[in-house]
């Protein structure tokens, strides 16, 4: 069961972290609000600078790998990802939901679906044992997490039982705390070096 | 990397150091923004009892290790993970080796990992022609400098955005940009391809978990992620004290490490691998996937009763973000692949002795870092131990035996302290202060002025001063250490006349009381700092005396907890200095809680005084209200200064060996002082009083700093 101060918990510590929470009230909102993000992003928010950033020849291939807006949504409940594809093949947005590791050179969107939410670190749980998974979460230049509000739970002691009982097999699953950052050069925030540049959480509401 | 042959050469190197301006403000913006960040990021958590968790939790652990290795073993190799033990460094890294070998391997991507520098892995793969890149932003950055970390957690903190811009310009061939944020970008775009290129990943672990065979990996960019991912083969290197029973004892560890090491509540990614996930690239579509976990002396240590605690560090860092001498010089010079005070006590184990025995030195036992550890290790007093040890093993040197053989001899010592009354007197020039150094004896000392030493000592004024009590209803014996007879007896007159003000007290001044031994530890004199303890249990029946009072705030912490400490394995001698230490009590303490003086006591006009807190004082016995408040219930202005409680740069005999960190260190806490707009300071040791008062002289600028007991007295009502 959910209580609304672990919803009010965990968008307030994960905006803390730059995360951006929303909260939607069915899957259709959530596929409309990844598809809005996806219009209204740059083309290619990697270099701060822009396209014509000054880069070494190999990294610059990788840049040409990437000539349309692109979402990686592997996994997803097949009723979203009808919404999903009508709305992309609407704006043109190809939609793909495999063959991530071509797509190394980055993608606009990568669309998951959140096991759980730990409230006082603002965290979502991200369990990827497919890779495809794994790689949206990590490659794309904003990572999308829709979480149902009643997997939200108090703090990661609350979710032991669960992990423990996933760690039996073969397993990867992530705690992902806002976007990917580092302060290793003069200690200055910077977002986005390796994994995504930003996080959206979209905190399912339970029906 | 530190590697002076000599101690010589090690202050040169040191020198160096100080001289590395962008360095020393970067890491003193840090350690400032630290300790606010921290407390923000532990506000509403009970720290000390969570530290105290993950302490109880590790040491169950280390006592299984072997056990904890084969239950883990049992769990990875079921889920397709194969599972090595190296018995050093170099096994670890030829098993790596021959991983990539095996598995055709040519380009390596590589995630942070401590234990791997601690193998110089990267030496090893490359000699076996093998392309290694490093993904993390600071280890890359060092990677392509040719250079180790400074940081445990901020590997490249030493370095500017210029200098990194350069760097990146010339790995790209195009000229960068001086903005950080670019910088970061370009990083992201030219560590992409390497990522997708190799074939290998190698990655550390923060845990090792028994029950399900697991490996957690804390990670704020997101390589790791990368690294345990895209290559096909993903070996974890990982020293064995990574291992721990439970899940649970790593969710606990969470909770505690970013918080400690960069004021963090999560970093970004906690990443849970159990065995060989699917791949696409892999053979039969499954990662091959090994653990190599390094044992390096671990399993011989987690025998050792006094250094077993070391295999509690998490590598949080933070003993290196509060450390003032870190703080100066950085971790090239703090360490020497581990920096920071843990660094000082690992390299010892990891990395033998030579790179350990300059380093060990360089510890002002300002106990910052005990009081900032996420295990709870007493990392001050291992140092210490490591440096006794060293001297063990290669002949102590002779200045310290002499001064061991001296001060363990009490009337020798005394003998010796009265005669320098004598001999000072040409270097006097009639002030208090010695004024002419010889220069061959002092050399690089002349930036504080030393005291002389006065002329009666407090032991001769005794009879005259001691208060009769009839009818006693406390009996308290007084310890006044060496500094406080022979150069300050004021100040132990003064606490005489403060406490005489309560009816019923009786005070003893024990004269066969000798140096409390702190010196000699300091040096690594462990076996003669053993009989002066003895010596001065013997000289002070504890029995006899409801408190033992010190002013001194080193005495006073070092006789309530060091004797225990140095008795540990003689239940007699334990017991004794266990009923010593109960009865011991710093002078603030003794007479706000003790004696409860209320300000009836006090008159005259108010004046501003702004304190320093000892390092032993307020971490070391963790008194910090009581000298503060007494100053407001004797009416005067208590007014705080920066940076209270950071060391003054005395330590003992640490300024006599680094005069020119004690110096740095004794200027900042001089311009603290003086910031505060008082003209007064007040503290509670001897010691920190020698240095500071000494430090205004010859900054030449009118300042009192006194003893708490001095202002005290010098407000006490005449009756
Ligand atoms: S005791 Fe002080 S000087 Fe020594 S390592 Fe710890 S923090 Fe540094
Ligand atoms: S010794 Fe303590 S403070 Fe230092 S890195 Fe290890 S756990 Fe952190």
């Amino acid at each position: 069961m959910t209580t609304p101060n672990l919803v009010e918990l965990l968008t307030q510590k994960a905006s803390l972290v730059s995360a951006v929470v929303r909260p939607v009230a069915s899957m259709d909102e959530a596929m409309a609000y990844v598809t809005d993000v996806c219009v209204g992003k740059e083309a290619c928010q990697i270099l701060a600078s822009g396209c014509d950033a000054p880069l070494s020849d190999t990294a610059e291939a990788l840049c040409e790998t990437k000539q349309e807006k692109i979402i990686c949504a592997p996994q997803m409940p097949a009723e979203a990802m009808e919404t999903l594809s009508g709305l992309c093949a609407e704006k043109g947005i190809r939609l793909i939901t495999s063959g991530m590791r071509s797509r190394l050179g980055g993608i606009d969107i990568g669309l998951t679906m959140a096991v759980a939410g730990i409230a006082d670190t603002g965290t979502v749980v991200v369990r990827s044992m497919s890779e495809e998974v794994r790689l949206a979460s990590m490659v794309a230049e904003i990572h999308i997490a829709v979480l149902p509000a009643s997997s939200i739970v108090a703090d990661s002691y609350a979710l032991e039982p669960t992990l423990v009982e996933w760690m039996a097999q073969p397993d990867y699953t992530a705690f992902v705390t806002g976007p990917s950052r580092t302060a290793d050069i003069e200690r200055v925030l910077a977002l986005g070096v390796h994994g995504p540049l930003e996080l959206h959480i979209l905190i399912l509401e339970d029906k | 990397m530190q590697d002076a042959t000599t101690l010589k050469e090690y202050r040169r190197q040191l020198r160096e150091a100080l001289d590395n301006d962008f360095q020393r403000q970067a890491l003193d913006k840090f350690a400032v923004a630290y300790r606010t960040s921290r407390a923000n990021a532990f506000a509403g958590i009970d720290a000390p009892e969570l530290i105290a968790e993950i302490a109880a939790a590790k040491d169950v652990a280390i006592d299984h290790l072997e056990e904890l290795f084969q239950e883990f073993k049992r769990h990875a190799e079921a889920a397709g993970t194969t599972v090595h033990l190296a018995a050093t460094a170099h096994e670890a890294n030829e098993i790596i080796a021959r991983i990539a070998k095996e598995n055709n391997v040519k380009t390596i991507v590589k995630s942070k990992s401590m234990t791997a520098e601690e193998t110089h892995l990267n030496d090893h793969l490359e000699a076996e022609g093998l392309e290694v890149t490093e993904t993390d932003l600071g280890e890359w950055i060092i990677q392509l400098r040719h250079e180790g970390p400074t940081h445990m957690v901020m590997p490249a903190i030493h370095l500017s955005r210029y200098q990194v811009a350069d760097l990146f310009t010339e790995v790209t061939n195009k000229k960068q940009d001086v903005d950080i944020q670019k910088l970061v970008k370009v990083a992201r775009r030219e560590l992409r391809p390497k990522f997708c290129q190799a074939d290998m990943g190698i990655s550390g672990a923060n845990f090792a978990i028994a029950a399900t065979g697991t490996i957690g990996l804390i990670t704020n960019e997101g390589n790791g992620r990368l690294t345990t991912t895209l290559p096909r083969v993903h070996v974890a290197l990982a020293g064995i004290d990574k291992l721990m029973p439970s899940l649970h004892d790593a969710l606990r560890i969470i909770r505690c490490l970013p918080k400690n090491a960069t004021g963090q509540a999560i970093t970004s990614y906690v990443t849970w691998i159990t065995g060989a996930v699917p791949c696409e690239v892999g053979p039969e579509g499954k990662k091959v996937k090994h653990v190599v976990f390094l044992d390096n002396g671990r399993m011989a240590m987690a025998k050792d009763p006094e250094f077993k605690q070391v295999l509690r560090c998490i590598r949080c860092g933070a003993c290196a973000n509060v450390c003032p001498v870190y703080r100066l010089v950085g971790g090239h010079k703090y360490g020497h692949i581990y920096i920071g005070a843990i660094g000082l006590v690992a390299t010892y184990f990891f990395h033998g002795r030579e790179a350990a025995k300059n380093l060990v030195q360089n510890c002002l036992n300002c106990g910052a870092c005990k009081a900032v550890c996420a295990a709870g290790i007493d990392l001050p007093t291992l140092i210490k131990e490591v440096h006794a040890r060293i001297q063990d093993e290669e002949g102590h040197p002779l200045y310290s035996s002499v001064a061991g053989q001296v001060l363990k001899n009490r009337s020798l010592f005394h003998t010796m302290l009265k005669s320098a009354r004598l001999l000072q007197k040409p270097v006097t020039g009639g002030t208090p202060y010695l004024r002419h150094l010889p220069m061959f004896l002092f050399k690089d000392q002349d930036f504080r002025a030393l005291p002389a030493v006065a002329d009666e000592a407090f032991r001769d004024r005794w009879e005259k001063i001691k208060p009769h009590v009839t009818n006693a209803k406390l009996k308290v014996a007084l310890f006044s250490g060496c500094v406080q007879d022979f150069v300050y007896p004021e100040q132990m007159e003064a606490a005489v006349a403060v406490i005489a003000t309560k009816e019923g007290v009786a005070m003893e001044y024990p004269m066969g009381q000798s140096c409390c031994g702190l010196p000699l530890m300091m040096m690594g004199e462990k076996k003669a700092g053993r009989e002066l303890a003895a010596h001065n249990m013997n000289a002070i029946d504890a029995q006899d005396f409801d408190y033992i009072v010190t002013l001194c705030a080193s005495c006073a912490s070092y006789l309530k907890h060091g004797y225990k400490r140095l008795f540990a394995d003689d239940p007699a001698m334990a017991y004794k200095a266990a009923q010593f230490a109960h009865r011991v009590i710093d002078f603030s303490s003794f007479v706000r809680d003790v004696l409860g003086i209320t300000d009836e006591a006090f008159a005259g006009p108010d004046k501003k005084v702004t304190y320093h807190a000892p390092c032993h004082l307020c971490r070391g016995l963790g008194v910090t209200e009581a000298p503060r408040a007494l100053l407001g219930v004797a009416g005067l202005e208590y007014v705080p200064a920066e940076e209270e409680d950071v060391c003054c740069g005395f330590g003992g005999t640490f300024s006599v060996k680094f005069p020119e960190l004690s110096k740095e260190l004794l200027t900042k806490k001089i311009n603290n002082l003086k910031a505060t707009g008082a003209t007064a300071m007040a503290t509670d040791c001897p010691g920190c009083i020698m240095q500071i008062r000494g430090g205004f002289e010859r900054d030449k600028t009118p300042f009192e700093v006194r003893h708490v007991a001095e202002y005290l007295a010098e407000r006490l009502k005449r009756k």
